[in-house]
């Protein structure tokens, strides 16, 4: 091996990290004793929170960063990757958790923003990025910003699948809406989604997007986790939907294999029996604009 | 004569296996490249890949999915890459994977640090004329070999490709970056 030929952070690793993930649930933690229970009921990976989205709207006020003590302490607790949340822009809190040791940063909508106008450049870390995304225009310049990784932002901390039904739904039925136009409708299209041309012909030309795409934001039963998967999910994020829960350790496994069976509609309702009650959930049409978080970050 | 290769599917990157297997076999007709998701897949296959991915996750899996038996029974070669070589030993240093062993060898999982340490390197690999360039991701790594296993490639940290009859392992990901020199070795071992 020639020392001099060692290169890390580059496109190909960061992408493939996220590829390794695929076809897996990662699952919100708040401490180390969550963080081995979701490891040990088959998940990908964790992300450590210092509170599930549902408390994080419940407790208002500015959302930041996890405390590093309790990140540090969920590293420690597990094997599987760990994933940590800055706020959308503030680059600092990236860094920060970067140092950490964190396998992946969630630029995330349910933190606070800390900048209005720019997201995080991405491009500059050696450590691979998730950003949500509600339509094919966002995803593609998350994509372009640096993300390995790209996630529905649905709605989080609701329990209610409709946001990410519908954003799942835009992303693919975007790309769908590709196919067989001609290299001067591309551009036409990439200035309406206001997307770099590139990234709108490489979606066109594989018919997904160029990097995995999982679905988040308001799973909270194995069947939700499985409709988002028929849809065209490579994995699911799940939040407040486990730990929310009556019974969390019965439910990781569940939607775990929900999700490796997510087309198998016997082995679905085999996992779902007598799971107890999932989070209580919300509507989302009844929530006051300021409590919207899909629409921070654009 | 074509080959009927299978992709372990149950986590993972298994698209890019099938695309990378696919790829190889392209001129060689009668070949086919299919996931294998229960133990009825695994009929008529040559070879089987087990993919990258959680090893823990993946482990888990098998043994719900009822495949723990029929994969160790697998008579075809298997192409095994990252969480594939720590699945595919009989020895790893964490009780919650439970290994095949189909490869003696002791492998650590992790065994090079967090995400940030994940690297590629331009590896020397016993049997190509040309150095592969190697992604290590979360890689593991194996510390020791048992007797007729064939090192094919060691870096500081450890061993990382091996070979062990028709079975190869990586610690690193030939399906990723286009380089299919490492599964045309695999196909030709194969005696198909």
């Amino acid at each position: 091996m020639k020392l001099e030929e060692l290169r890390f952070g580059t496109e190909l690793i960061k992408r493939g990290f996220a590829s390794m993930q695929k076809g897996g649930v990662i699952m919100d933690v708040v401490n180390a004793e969550q963080a081995e229970l979701a490891e040990e009921a088959g998940a990908v990976a964790v992300m450590a929170l210092e509170r599930v989205p549902a408390d994080i709207r419940a407790a208002g006020g500015v959302a930041r960063m996890a405390d590093p003590q309790k990140i540090v302490e969920i590293i420690d607790a597990v094997s599987i990757p760990v994933m940590g949340k800055a706020r959308i822009g503030h680059f600092v809190e990236a860094q920060i958790l970067e140092a950490l040791g964190v396998d992946m940063v969630d630029e995330s909508e349910v933190l606070t923003p800390a900048d209005e106008q720019f997201h995080i450049d991405k491009a500059g870390f050696g450590v691979p990025f998730v950003c949500g995304a509600r339509n094919l225009g966002e995803a593609l310049r998350r994509i372009n910003e640096g993300a390995a990784m790209i996630r529905t932002k649905g709605e989080a901390g609701t329990g209610n699948v409709v946001e990410a039904v519908r954003h799942m739904r835009a992303i693919m039925g975007g790309i769908r809406a590709l196919k067989g136009l001609s290299s001067q409708e591309l551009v036409d299209c990439a200035r309406d989604i206001e997307a770099p041309v590139e990234l709108v012909i490489e979606c066109a030309q594989r018919g997904r997007l160029p990097v995995v795409n999982f679905s988040a934001g308001g799973i909270a039963t194995p069947a939700d986790a499985a409709l988002m998967m028929q849809l065209g999910a490579d994995g699911v994020f799940v939040g407040s939907g486990i730990f929310k829960s009556t019974n969390p350790e019965a439910t990781a496994r569940a939607i775990v294999e929900a999700v490796n069976h997510y087309d198998d509609a016997k082995v679905i309702a085999e996992v779902s029996k007598g799971l107890g009650d999932a989070m209580k959930g919300l509507d989302v049409h009844l929530l006051r604009e300021d409590e919207v978080l899909q629409t921070r970050g654009r | 004569m074509g080959v009927k290769v299978g992709v372990l599917a149950l986590q993972g990157d298994v698209a890019e296996h099938i695309a990378a297997f696919r790829e190889a076999l392209a001129d060689r007709s009668g070949s086919s490249v299919a996931a294998v998701r229960r133990a009825e897949d695994l009929a008529g296959l040559d070879a089987l890949a087990i993919p990258g991915g959680e090893s823990t996750t993946i482990s888990r899996l098998i043994g719900k999915n009822g495949l723990y038996e029929p994969l160790s029974e697998f008579e075809g070669g298997v192409f095994a890459t990252c969480a594939g070589m720590v699945l595919i030993s009989d020895r790893v240093d964490d009780p919650r994977v439970r290994p095949l062993s189909r490869i003696p060898m002791h492998v650590a999982r992790n065994a090079f640090g967090r995400q940030v340490d994940s690297r590629e390197a331009m590896l020397e690999v016993a049997g190509l004329a040309e150095p592969f360039r190697a992604i290590f991701i979360r890689a593991p790594v194996a510390t020791d070999v048992g007797p007729g296993v064939e090192v094919l490639a060691r870096i500081p940290e450890g061993i990382v490709a091996v070979r062990s009859g028709r079975h190869m392992a990586f610690a690193f990901h030939p399906e990723l970056g286009g380089d299919l020199r490492l599964h045309r070795m695999f196909l030709e071992g194969l005696g198909v």
